[in-house]
């Protein structure tokens, strides 16, 4: 177990999670794709506290990215319940009113 | 001791990223769910190969419970049971892999040329006791800044998800009623 290996796994994670955040359609499933790459930031960032520097910091960060998880699941569910509300869907494609 | 920590930490790795990719591979959001719970608790574990009981544990917690959640919303939102419901609804998929596996290569190769830094400084004998140490002295800041944005979430959430109620009327004889949003493409308002 090398800090290498916990780097190269947390990438693989990361980007599994955005191309799933970029390519799905329906709401829930980008926000699993940004669940899972927060998922390759918590791993990535306990093998490099471990590994290089293991003070209370990194755990506090640790804490902090588990609360930015928390707060996108919380705000996601509100939008997909929003849109599914006004527009009866829950796909990303019936809300881009912002699109240029 | 070390060889076996570090075949169970592979092993915890590749059920992880192959749960993180069968997320997106399955046929129903349901297995997707459970796909996805899979890969939180590896990740799990793996925090506490690194000593993380405190923080391993609330990851496995907080993910599972999450991860039900998520699967009340979708059969909320899709009116039946999302393990029935066969699908692929996917758009840019060529780019999007692209994208994805052009960051990885950066990502990988980043990790594997940069010439890290030899460790500084050794874990604490308890690992729990100094975070709870840190966050109650030192770092008290940083929760303190969680708190209200965590509450603030809270408040937004209720706010965008609750439906428009009888006080939410307008005009001098509160007859006319709230808007309904802009215009749909279909001709829907």
């Amino acid at each position: 177990m090398t800090l290498d290996a916990v780097l190269v796994a947390s990438a693989a994670l990361f980007c599994v999670g955005l191309y799933g955040a970029l390519s799905q359609q329906v709401v829930v499933m980008v926000m699993m794709g940004l669940e899972l790459m927060l998922n390759g930031v918590i791993l990535a960032v306990a093998g490099l506290w471990w590994f290089l520097a293991p003070a209370p910091d990194g755990q506090v960060l640790l804490l902090v990215v588990i609360a930015a998880m928390t707060v996108e699941m919380a705000m996601g569910f509100a939008v997909a319940t929003l849109l599914h509300r006004s527009r009866e869907s829950d796909m990303t494609d019936t809300a881009t009113d912002l699109s240029g | 001791m070390s060889v076996v920590l570090g075949g169970f930490f592979w092993f915890l790795a590749v059920v992880a990223v192959a749960a993180g990719i069968a997320v997106f591979r399955v046929d129903s959001m349901a297995r997707a769910t459970y796909a996805l719970a899979l890969s939180f608790v590896s990740v799990g574990v793996m925090l506490l190969l690194f000593n993380l009981e405190y923080i391993g544990v609330i990851t496995i917690l907080m993910m599972v419970m999450e991860m039900a959640i998520m699967a009340v919303f979708m059969i909320m939102f899709m009116g039946m049971n999302p393990a029935l419901m066969p699908m692929s609804m996917v758009h840019s998929k060529r780019s999007s892999m692209i994208l994805a596996g052009g960051g990885f290569v950066v990502l990988a190769g980043g990790a594997l040329l940069v010439p890290w830094p030899a460790r500084r400084g050794g874990p604490a004998a308890d690992l729990t006791q100094s975070l709870g140490e840190a966050i109650m002295g030192s770092k008290m800041l940083v929760m303190l800044t969680v708190s209200p944005v965590l509450f603030a979430t809270l408040v937004a959430a209720l706010v965008l998800a609750s439906p428009r109620g009888r006080y939410d009327r307008f005009g001098d004889d509160l007859r006319i009623s709230p808007p309904r949003g802009p215009e749909q493409k279909d001709g829907r308002s």
